[in-house]
């Protein structure tokens, strides 16, 4: 029926007609020869099936089986598109496992019911490749629900042909979702009961209901007049997806005469009677669906996205202050600063690994973990280490950062001696029983209110932080802030706010009013 | 000049740069950053990032992406990494390579979004249905989640085989400077690919045998990849073990506070070494029996309940004595706790 190029040069339906015509006949007993003779293999199917071990000459398929004829139907649809070497067949579990022993083009099998979030991405690496889903009742009405729902929904340019025969044919006769009210099988031995399995699933009418889908039809192997109808909602299926229109969904009501206890006349007959009847024929959506354009991401660099300096930034660098050293006494510094969500906490920690890295300090920063993460207080574990840093967790900071009272009093103990807590307060708490550590109060809040913004309170604490430890540079700070900062007024209130910290500390030691003699700076 | 990020981050990053534009996933605590740097990165550079309904269809997008023949990746935890198991059986029969990143949280069940190392049987052992391995990578820094991430696809084409990435909650939420090169890998050529062209027609991806010995064949030429592997890959880190009396074993998170357990107990006289294995599988086996060779004893410490001190036992047989010391939960050892283990550890031996 089609030449070599492929191309369809005579008129397929009145072929099609005359050829199912002919299959009846031969259900009703022509013998062997003939059989062979009216029965042309569309040139997209395999001559001999080499991927089979045995009986390569046929298919694996039962006689009256309508996977047998969904399977010519594509492929007779796909050579007149000329489509085979663009194709990719996704083959699922159940009876059409074995799709890639006849189908001549390329091939994937996958697991039970995932064949549409497969496709998904066979269809993302090749957008101009024709991807189908060839899916079985139980494949993606039961186990794969989720998946043909979404991949619908996301409007996949990709094809779903559902194969419902309303049973679990390859495992010997299970329920499917859309066995039939009453319908026998050997997981509903008295006939499907809704009070105990529900109704037959009718994904045709579901998919129809989401936004993203071009086309959804159900169609039936019950007759010769249905399966032109079939043939052609197949191929328009195809051709919407060439034409990348949006996802296709073809339903096809078909026969299981073995599962079924029916001779193939018989089986399709029943389609006729008992499957249609429940499952209406129908185009359920045939329209191009309206996708809203807009919001597409900006192409970039890969280094300007991952944020990789260019070589010359780099020699720049060098410009910089040399690697500072940390003050003679320490090897390292370990910071613990703890607060309420929305002090800062977090991104303080964050400020000083960014200060340690420029000048050249190994860094470490962990945030809090557990289910105060999603509570409200926060803490950060820092390290600024000359020599590569162990662990990056602190049990015992050098110096602790207590935003609030209760930070103060959960972790002023890991403190050891010689250590240095700065909390934010204009005093300790009067019934605090203060540990052998050094403990400076500063009202970082007040300060930073004054300023024009309370939340720089914790800047005020890194200006603290720096006049009483030097661990780093007040300049480092600054040019930390400028380039993190983006809003000018905030960047000013941050620098005052650094100042300011630093002054207080500055303005205590003249007073002496520390709170304990054997502190820390 | 080094930048600072988050370990999540610096495995995106890492598999940029690796050549890969498929990101297929489902967000869960503590692996979620993964997701969403992979979403604010891939569809800059031309790629795809598709936050799948579930890890179980997510894993399928990334078998169907591996059989077309990119390099596609998948981040999750214990729980998602459950889900995705099943999936994971079918890459590894299919042969067909992908990088899954599990960020290891508290378990079983819903458990909690703290840090454990109690997936290493899942990830190392299998988890999956059948006869197969994952390569898998142990990252103990944001670099290494960087460096090791862009291995592993290496790894996993090399083989065609998943290999995983796996790390916790603490490695995958800390930031550390990390420093990236722009220049990207040209992933290598995939003749086996499906990839809806003439070239390719012929092509099938299954990990469908049913005649018995078809399955024994294919199986065979599986195992045979895996000792190719087993010789070639083994990774790991020595630290002042050339003269150790006690021999500190860890991976990830737990390796660093061992080797800063390390430093304290050296100061302390006690001649302590740290063996990190970077390669979970395969396992580190000869350079472990070495490192090992001359210990009094053999310590692993891990964020379970005595997982990976199983191939610990298996690797040295009996030559060494091994100790294990676990928590869980969340709860990651100090450095005094593991002080104060090993030295009440010599003491009992003396």
């Amino acid at each position: 029926m089609a030449n070599e190029t492929g191309v369809s040069v005579v008129d397929d339906e009145v072929k099609m007609e005359c050829k199912l015509g002919d299959k009846s006949r031969s259900d009703t007993g022509v013998d062997h020869d003939e059989y062979e003779l009216l029965h042309s293999k569309s040139p997209l199917f395999f001559d001999l099936y080499e991927r089979k071990s045995e009986l390569q000459k046929q298919t694996h398929y039962c006689p009256g089986c309508g996977h047998g004829v969904v399977h010519k139907l594509i492929a007779e649809a796909l050579q007149e598109l000329c489509l085979q070497d663009r194709t990719i067949f996704v083959s699922p579990v159940g009876c059409s496992v074995f799709a890639y022993y006849y189908f001549d083009v390329g091939n994937v099998q996958v697991a039970h019911g995932r064949a549409p979030a497969a496709a998904t991405a066979i269809k993302r690496a090749g957008p101009d490749k024709i991807v189908i889903s060839y899916q079985g009742d139980g494949d993606l009405a039961a186990i794969g629900t989720a998946e043909i729902v979404h991949a619908a929904n996301r409007g996949e340019k990709i094809t779903v042909f559902f194969v419902n025969n309303g049973i679990y044919g390859m495992t010997g006769g299970q329920m499917a979702p859309t066995t039939l009210v009453g319908q026998k099988s050997t997981t509903s031995p008295w006939g499907r009961r809704p009070a105990n399995e529900g109704f037959p699933m009718h994904m045709a009418e579901l998919i129809a209901t989401l936004d993203a889908p071009a086309y959804v039809e159900r169609v039936a192997l019950s007759d010769n007049k249905n399966i032109m109808k079939a043939r052609r909602a197949i191929r328009k299926a195809l051709e919407i997806q060439r034409d990348g229109t949006g996802f296709s969904f073809v339903e096809i009501l078909s026969p299981c005469p073995t599962i079924w206890g029916k001779d193939p006349v018989e089986a399709r007959h029943w389609v006729a009677e008992k499957m249609i009847p429940e499952f209406p024929l129908n185009v359920f959506r045939d329209r191009k669906p309206e996708i809203p354009s807009g919001n597409d991401p900006p192409q970039r660099a890969v280094a300007d996205v991952l944020g990789i300096a260019p070589k010359a930034a780099v020699c720049g660098v060098s410009k910089l202050k040399p690697a500072r050293r940390l003050p003679s006494r320490f090897k390292d510094v370990k910071i613990k600063i703890a607060g309420f969500g929305g002090q800062g906490v977090l991104l303080l920690g964050q400020l000083l690994i960014e200060m340690g890295m420029r000048e050249g300090l190994q860094v470490s920063w962990l945030p809090s973990y557990g289910p105060e993460m999603r509570s409200g207080s926060a803490h950060c574990h820092v390290c600024l280490s000359k020599e590569r840093i162990g662990s990056p967790l602190v049990s015992h900071p050098d110096v602790l950062i207590a935003m609030n009272e209760f930070s103060l009093r959960k972790f002023a103990n890991e403190v050891p001696s010689g250590g240095l807590i700065l909390y934010n307060g204009s005093s300790v708490p009067a019934d605090f029983v203060a540990p052998e550590p050094k403990v400076v109060a500063i009202p970082a809040a007040e300060i930073a209110d004054k300023l024009g913004s309370t939340k720089a309170a914790n800047v005020v604490m890194m200006g603290a932080l720096l006049e009483e430890t030097e661990c780093l540079a007040p300049g480092t700070a600054v040019t930390v802030l400028e380039d993190v900062v983006k809003k000018v007024d905030l960047l000013e209130i941050d620098r005052k706010a650094l100042d300011a910290g630093r002054l207080f500390i500055d303005e205590q030691a003249h007073v002496g009013a520390v709170s304990q003699p054997d502190g820390f700076a | 000049m080094p930048q600072l990020c988050k370990g999540n981050v610096a495995v995106v990053k890492g598999a940029i740069l690796a050549g890969c534009r498929a990101y297929y996933g489902y967000p869960i605590t503590p692996a979620s950053e993964i997701a969403e740097a992979a979403a604010l990165y891939f569809p800059q550079v031309g790629g795809t990032f598709i936050q799948a309904e579930s890890e179980v269809a997510a894993i399928n997008m990334v078998y169907g992406a591996a059989a077309a023949g990119v390099r596609v990746m998948s981040g999750s935890s214990g729980p998602g990494l459950s889900l995705m198991q099943e999936g994971i059986s079918y890459l590894a029969g299919a042969e067909l390579p992908c990088v899954i990143v599990d960020v290891n949280r508290g378990g079983p069940g819903l458990g909690n979004i703290a840090p454990e190392q109690s997936d290493y049987f899942a990830v190392v052992k299998g988890g999956g249905h059948g006869n197969y391995r994952n390569i898998v990578l142990a990252p103990a820094s944001v670099q290494e989640m960087a460096e090791l991430t862009m291995l592993a696809f290496e790894l996993a084409d090399k083989y065609r085989n998943p290999a995983v990435v796996l790390t916790d909650g603490f490695v995958g939420q800390m930031m550390e400077p990390v420093e990236l090169e722009d220049r990207e890998i040209q992933p290598r050529e995939k003749p086996w690919a499906v990839k809806g062209t003439p070239e390719t027609r012929a092509n099938v991806i299954s990990s469908i045998y049913l005649e018995a010995n078809e399955l024994e064949e294919h199986q065979r030429r599986m195992e045979a990849k895996y000792i190719r592997a087993q010789h070639a890959e083994q990774r790991w880190e020595l630290y002042h073990t050339e003269d150790a009396e006690v021999l500190l074993v860890g991976y990830g998170i737990v390796s660093r506070v061992l080797l800063s357990a390390v430093e304290a107990l050296r100061k302390q006289g006690v001649k302590a070494g740290l063996f990190r294995p970077i390669t979970l599988w395969p396992y580190p086996a000869q350079a472990l029996v070495k490192a090992a060779a001359r210990v009094h004893k053999v310590l692993v410490v891990e964020l379970s309940n005595g997982q990976m001190v199983e191939d610990v036992r298996l690797t040295l047989n009996g030559k060494v004595p091994v100790e294990f010391y676990g928590r869980v939960g969340g709860n990651v050892p100090s450095v005094g706790e593991i002080q104060e283990q090993v030295l009440a550890r010599i003491a009992v031996t003396v």
